[in-house]
């Protein structure tokens, strides 16, 4: 005879408003095998959690069901409240009679009491089965892999590393700086950006704990959290363009590496203009892209026009000049194109004090601080004139660029023959990065970037525990964000090193080796990899630290043999019996 | 290319810096004349950026502007757009553009005619000099009872003791060139 206690909730008038919480305390308590049972107000309060505890002493339980809310919101609570009282946290259930049925029950009262009393009966016959499991420790590979030398990959070495531990930061190009590096001023006091990477670039280089591996890509990532293993394949030469996939040379030597933790800053590339026909396609020399514009703005160069060398006295800057287009197959805002575009204006009329700058615009995106005076200034001080309207076409026409585009706000269709167009084009994933997140076991969106493991609370993890995220191969940002980004993901990466060994939930499948007939179809089945068949035993086994606990061995095991821990058939079906008593 | 020479006068002229508009057309919304007008506040400031200058001088709406300064009072980028009103009608006045609104033109100037030889208003004298000098005598007759009733419009003027103070005011600032 067990011994179990059935704490039912009121949360409120969350279940209470519905279901009658006396009614179900009353038949858990014809239940022989429950000691004792009761209701309270809010069993997730101080006292609830008390109640429970003092009930497991004064009753000597020997399992707790707390009918109440849903297990994802309170199960890791009250198996805290019950390890602390000295139970095995694993011989706690939570029965969810709130999300599962006084919230969608709220017109059935009656109905709804007789389906919380089932449930927590079947609870009560689950925590009845329930072993008392122990979580695994696993070994833990203090060393970091960080992917891409651009400053998210860099700030997030440089936090981890300046905590202490040793990090392998791996570059594709061969010097580090990514795209800041193509930059001239940033927004928003003009500061050069080569100067600001100088620094940074000079501490990574120097710093005793990051390894720095140009000309080199990750070409296998094997293993889980904690215990990693990368082969990373350096390439001798470098002939081919930055942005192309692939080396153009054989691979000249392979690292391997024992890994704890991913950081992934692959970065971004500009959009391929000649995808924009009615904007010219890449044929027009003087209509360029604003990274192709970025190098003109650097100190030492001159903004010229790329036909004739002559400087350009009217120049067009062409907001969402591909961003925003679901027809492009670009339905994502760019982010950063508002800010860059008003600093390039400014630059420009800075550099040609006699030039006429115009901006076409849909709308202007500046949300960070201080962000939208910046872009009003260069409509103040430095006389940009903002057109706000989409530009429908630009072609040559003599030794001039026409644009075609409007200005809403006046209600007038606009021609302006230009020396010079900067387009504005879309940030689009990193070439190879969609490949790079097969290899990782990591998810790209419709986008092509990289799915973060939750859009607002968990912006810097992915769902592959131990694999992090930083910078714009994660969506579009500007610098600051990815600063903060690449600090975010160096944290986690921290508290995941934060001690010598991780635990893992122990309710992981398992193996009866009696009835194993290693056949495979587990193996087939399991979608984390954590089966195999043992070369020598001849039966099936589980790599307990990679086991989600899915269960999809469960259903393809023809035996029986498979099973999950506290999950097993004979509990199932004692729960499932006891839904239709 | 696109004449934006009119920006820095306006801007000069009216104090205001009217590149900061961003076209929320709260001015416009709350205009009491924007229904009467061709462009409404906010279009005028972008008429400006464009260097249309023929074009609004010669608009309704600089004349329809009452100087309410709601517009001015409510714009979040605190522009004072009835300023801006006022610059378009001093480089009309300038620049000899017959005003699309004769009696907006007769009104202001009748009442400046007013307070130069009076030193102060005197309703019944403006009344009387404003239908004269347009002949226009019956249409607002409707607002007479109840003007009249409330004491708007007192028969005798209060002649200001320093009236000939004013009277200098108006005639030694008459010819200082005005920036316009």
């Amino acid at each position: 005879m067990a011994k179990i206690g059935i704490f039912v909730c009121h949360c409120g008038h969350n279940i209470a408003g519905t279901v009658d919480v006396q009614q179900v305390v009353a038949e858990a308590q014809k239940n022989p095998d429950v000691a004792f049972a009761i209701d309270y107000k809010y069993m997730c309060s101080d006292p609830g959690q008390q109640l429970i505890r003092e009930s497991i002493a004064k009753y000597g339980l020997d399992g707790v069901v707390v009918a109440a809310c849903s297990p994802a919101m309170h199960e890791t609570t009250f198996r805290k409240t019950v390890a602390s009282a000295g139970m095995n946290a694993f011989k706690c259930e939570s029965a969810n009679i709130r999300e599962q049925c006084s919230w969608v029950h709220q017109n059935a009262k009656d109905e709804a009491t007789l389906k919380a009393i089932a449930i927590a009966s079947s609870i009560a016959e689950k925590v009845k089965g329930n072993e008392e499991l122990t979580p695994l420790t696993l070994p833990l590979t203090h060393r970091t892999l960080v992917i891409g030398g651009g400053i998210a990959g860099m700030q997030a070495a440089l936090d981890v590393a300046d905590a202490g531990y040793p990090v392998i930061l791996v570059e594709k190009q061969d010097r580090l700086g990514g795209r800041m590096a193509q930059l001239s001023g940033t927004f928003l006091n003009f500061a050069a950006a080569p100067d600001l990477l100088r620094q940074i670039i000079e501490r990574v280089s120097a710093h005793p704990h990051i390894q720095v591996l140009t000309n080199a890509e990750v070409s296998e990532l094997s293993g889980y959290v904690g215990n990693f293993r990368a082969h990373i394949t350096h390439y001798a030469l470098r002939i081919t363009q930055p942005d192309t996939v692939g080396p153009d040379s054989p691979p000249s030597e392979g690292f391997t590496f024992d890994i704890g933790a991913v950081v992934v800053a692959t970065g971004w590339q500009p959009y391929d203009r000649a995808k924009l026909p009615e904007y010219g396609g890449a044929d027009i020399p003087d209509v360029v892209d604003g990274l192709t514009f970025e190098k003109m703005l650097a100190p030492g160069s001159e903004i010229r026009r790329p036909s004739d060398g002559r400087v350009p006295r009217e120049i067009v800057f062409v907001q969402c000049a591909g961003s925003r287009d679901r027809e492009r197959g670009v339905p994502y805002c760019s982010k950063v194109c508002c800010m860059y575009v008003a600093k390039q204006a400014m630059l420009y009329r800075e550099r040609v004090p006699d030039g006429q700058a115009y901006v076409f615009y849909i709308d202007i995106r500046s949300a960070g601080k201080n962000y939208d005076e910046y872009v009003q200034r260069a409509m103040t001080d430095f006389s940009v004139l903002y057109l706000r309207g989409k530009v429908s076409k630009i072609f040559r026409e003599g030794d001039k660029v026409m644009v075609w585009g409007a200005d809403t706000l006046s209600d007038r269709a606009l021609e302006i023959a230009a020396d010079m167009v900067v387009l504005a084009t879309p940030m689009t994933p990193t070439a190879g990065a969609a490949e790079l997140g097969q290899r990782l076991h990591i998810s790209t969106d419709a986008n092509g970037f990289y799915n973060e493991a939750h859009p607002k609370l968990r912006p810097v993890e992915t769902l592959t525990a131990g694999i992090f995220l930083a910078g714009a191969g994660q969506g579009p940002k500007d610098i600051p964000e990815t600063v903060a980004q690449a600090s975010g993901a160096a944290a986690k990466v921290l508290q995941l090193f934060s001690k010598d060994e991780m635990t893992a939930s122990p309710m992981v499948a398992t193996v009866i080796p009696e009835l194993c007939a290693a056949c495979g179809a587990c193996v087939k089945a399991c979608p984390y990899g954590a089966r195999s068949i043992h070369p020598l035993w001849n039966i099936a086994t589980v790599n307990a630290a990679l086991c989600q606990g899915c269960g999809a061995c469960v259903v393809a095991c023809p035996n029986k043999a498979s099973q999950v821990h506290n999950w097993r058939p004979e509990q199932i079906l004692a729960m499932v019996d006891a839904l239709y008593e | 290319m696109i004449d934006t020479t009119l920006i820095e006068r306006i801007n000069l002229l009216s104090s205001q810096t009217i590149q900061l508009c961003y076209h929320c057309h709260k001015c416009t919304a709350g205009c009491p004349v924007a229904s009467e007008m061709t462009y409404g506040p906010d279009r005028v400031l972008r008429l400006v950026q464009f260097g249309e200058k023929e074009r609004l001088l010669a608009s309704h709406d600089i004349w329809l502007c009452a100087g309410c300064e709601t517009c001015g009072t409510r714009c979040p980028n605190e522009i004072d757009i009835a300023r801006v009103m006022d610059a378009l009608r001093q480089i009309a006045i300038a620049e000899g553009v017959r005003p699309a609104e004769p009696y907006a033109e007769k009104f202001h100037k009748t009442f400046l005619f007013i307070v130069q030889n009076m030193g102060r208003m005197h309703e019944a004298s403006l009344l009387a000099a404003f239908k004269l000098w347009t002949m226009d005598l019956l249409s607002d007759m409707d607002s007479a009872p109840a003007m009249l009733l409330k004491g708007k419009i007192p028969l005798l003027p209060h002649l200001l003791k320093g009236r000939g103070d004013v009277r200098r005011i108006f005639e030694e600032t008459s010819d200082v060139k005005r920036e316009t």
